[in-house]
């Protein structure tokens, strides 16, 4: 599966490349992913979450990269869902934006894991990532991934429609926090 | 705290809800010390705007004071202790939209922009208290309320101002004022509004602000035309003439030059059957609104005339008259109001004695009685122009 997604952020190129090349910061906007760990310069390790299996984790590198422009990678070895994605970074026509260009691939495996994958990206496997940029965005202009009361955990926005009321959160919905 | 929330449809329900809490790091608590009911509520409580659900807290015009500040917040810009009027739209400042003062757009205060993208092709901001598809942010009809982002949207009020003198520059008083900018008034312009509710009020007073030789208002409620004709606007009986033929008597058989729709998607039609057309319509959802001030206001303007949307509307209309308003070089603009742009001025505008906000204000009551409150405002009772709501 082939998902590809844009967004602009008003912001330079150098800064939204440096942001993204540390890999670690993924987690903060992307919906999948649990965490992310550089191992190297140029490896990392990737833990998935909930919405796409139990334990689903493997390890990537960077196998092509211009700085400021563009970074590819790819997982390595026998991952779960082995995985590759590519992001350019394209000055805007304003002067002062990026154009963020991301295309993403997996090979959906047979099995449980393979439905739960698919069952995250449902009908329209798209919208993940466009919401994934929109976080990305939201990061970047705006300092955090904004909350709502009836979207309080920012990346499970969409996942939690219909959500809880627009109404403020007890004091154990928030102590819960997102995993309830 | 207590809150107005909405109960499911033509219901609302002053509940106990939890406090708000600080959420993001820029937001910040407001204790409400005044509150209003709006227009735009009616459609949510209508069951015109999808996305609600039981228990969402309403409002989204409200101002008070700062109790609490998040982190982000910088001392030089908010502090504990400020008395602010809070914008409607909530916005970042710093995306492309807040850059160019189109806050009502704001590419980064919805978390449900996906969901309003579907909808609306892009995103769209979030607003208080109105729906899932702006974001799910609990709204201001209540004792507190989080704002977020409040280094950029919250408007301190520094002067001995009443709450009642500054309270409509969080929505009405903007939008009435935008919707008159959006005109380009000239001086030899007689300016026709739809609509002589609160917005419609306010359009108009903004028109004469602004320079236009004269003001029509176009409603059936006898009181809210009385209302404007008090304020030196020529008022027009939509039950009882022809619009079309009055506005064309008004001005020596030109149309207005420019129109404005305060209405938006709930208008009623003088013709039983046209109105029952798009009630039915509206009713079995296969169209969203009941657009008879748009239309009139279409084919009521001379020809490269402005026609300025500031009624809502939500979703698709039929019989959109495209004919009239492509072949007589007609301008069709609009928006959800973009308050922040207009806050300062506007504030420095009733300070000088060019708008008297307080002159829709018909009814103060406890927070508590919002649900008699909308039943008033919705059914135009006992004169109601605008609710106060004090909690
Ligand atoms: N653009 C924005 O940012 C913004 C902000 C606030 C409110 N609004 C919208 O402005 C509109 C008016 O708000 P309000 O608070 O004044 O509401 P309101 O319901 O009090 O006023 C609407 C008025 O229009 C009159 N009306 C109905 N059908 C008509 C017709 N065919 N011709 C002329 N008048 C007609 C009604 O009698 C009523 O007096 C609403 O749609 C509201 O959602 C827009
Ligand atoms: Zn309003
Ligand atoms: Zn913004």
């Amino acid at each position: 599966m082939e998902l590809t997604a844009v967004t602009t952020i008003r912001k330079p190129a150098p800064e939204v490349y440096a942001f993204w090349r540390d890999l670690e910061n993924l987690p903060t906007f992307m919906a999948h992913l649990e965490a992310v760990r550089a191992t190297g310069d140029r490896t990392s390790h990737w833990v998935a979450g909930a919405p796409f299996g139990q334990n689903v984790e493997w390890d990537a590198e960077i196998v092509d990269e211009t700085p400021a422009e563009k970074i590819g990678w790819r997982s390595t070895g026998k991952a779960d869902v082995p995985n590759a994605g590519t992001v350019r970074f394209v000055p805007a026509p304003d002067g002062v934006s990026t154009e963020v260009h991301v295309v993403l691939t997996y090979e959906i495996p047979g099995g449980t894991l393979g439905k739960a994958v698919a069952k995250y990206f449902g009908e329209e496997p798209h919208q993940q990532l466009d919401d994934d940029l929109r976080r990305l965005k939201q990061v970047l202009e705006a300092g955090e991934v904004v909350r709502s009361d009836g979207a309080p955990w920012g990346k499970r926005a969409r996942a939690e429609f219909p959500q809880r009321p627009a109404q403020p959160l007890s004091d154990d919905e928030l102590a819960k926090g997102a995993d309830r | 705290m207590r809150a107005n929330t909405w109960a499911g449809r033509n219901k609302v329900e002053v509940r106990d809800v939890p406090d708000p809490k600080i959420l993001n790091s820029r937001d910040a608590i407001v204790r409400i010390t005044s509150t209003a009911i709006c227009g735009s509520d009616l459609h949510l409580v209508d069951g015109y705007v999808p996305t609600m659900q039981d228990g969402d807290v309403m409002g989204h015009e409200f101002m008070g004071e700062v109790i609490e500040v998040g982190p982000s917040v910088s001392a030089e810009r908010l502090r504990v202790g400020d008395r602010v009027v809070v914008p409607f739209p909530i916005a970042c400042g710093a995306c492309a939209a807040c850059a160019a003062e189109l806050y009502s757009c704001c590419e980064n205060s919805n978390p449900n922009a996906g969901i309003a993208e579907k909808m609306f092709g892009h995103p769209v901001a979030g607003i208080f208290g109105y729906s899932h598809l702006t974001g799910g942010f609990a709204g201001g009809q209540a004792q507190y309320a989080r704002v977020p982002f409040a280094d950029v949207g919250p408007l301190k009020i520094e002067s001995e101002l009443t709450d009642e003198q500054v309270l409509f520059l969080s929505d009405i008083l903007p939008t009435g004022y935008m919707g008159a900018e959006m005109c380009d008034i000239r001086p030899t312009d007689v300016v026709a509004v739809w609509g002589a509710g609160p917005v419609g009020q306010f359009a108009m007073d903004s028109a004469r602000v602004l320079g236009a030789a004269q003001v029509i208002a176009i409603d059936k409620e006898p009181y809210r035309l009385r209302m404007a004709a008090e304020a030196g606007h020529t008022p027009v009986n939509f039950e009882e003439v022809d619009v079309r033929s009055r506005l064309l008597e008004l001005t020596g058989g030109r149309g207005p030059d420019k129109c404005i729709d305060a209405v938006g998607m709930e208008a009623s039609h003088g013709s039983a059957h046209i109105h029952a057309y798009d009630r039915i319509k509206q009713a079995v959802r296969s169209e969203t609104e009941r657009p008879h001030a748009l239309r009139q206001a279409i084919l009521s303007c001379r020809s490269g005339g402005v026609v300025s949307v500031i009624g809502v509307y939500g979703g698709f209309l039929d019989k959109f008259p495209a004919g009239a308003w492509m072949n007589r070089s007609l301008t069709l603009r609009t928006g959800q109001c973009h308050v922040q742009r207009y806050m300062k001025p506007l504030l420095e505008r009733i300070e000088r004695g060019e708008f008297d906000p307080t002159r829709i204000i018909t009814h103060t009551l406890p927070l508590d009685e919002a649900e008699r409150g909308f039943e008033m405002f919705k059914n135009k009772q006992d004169n109601c122009e605008k609710v106060v709501l004090k909690p």
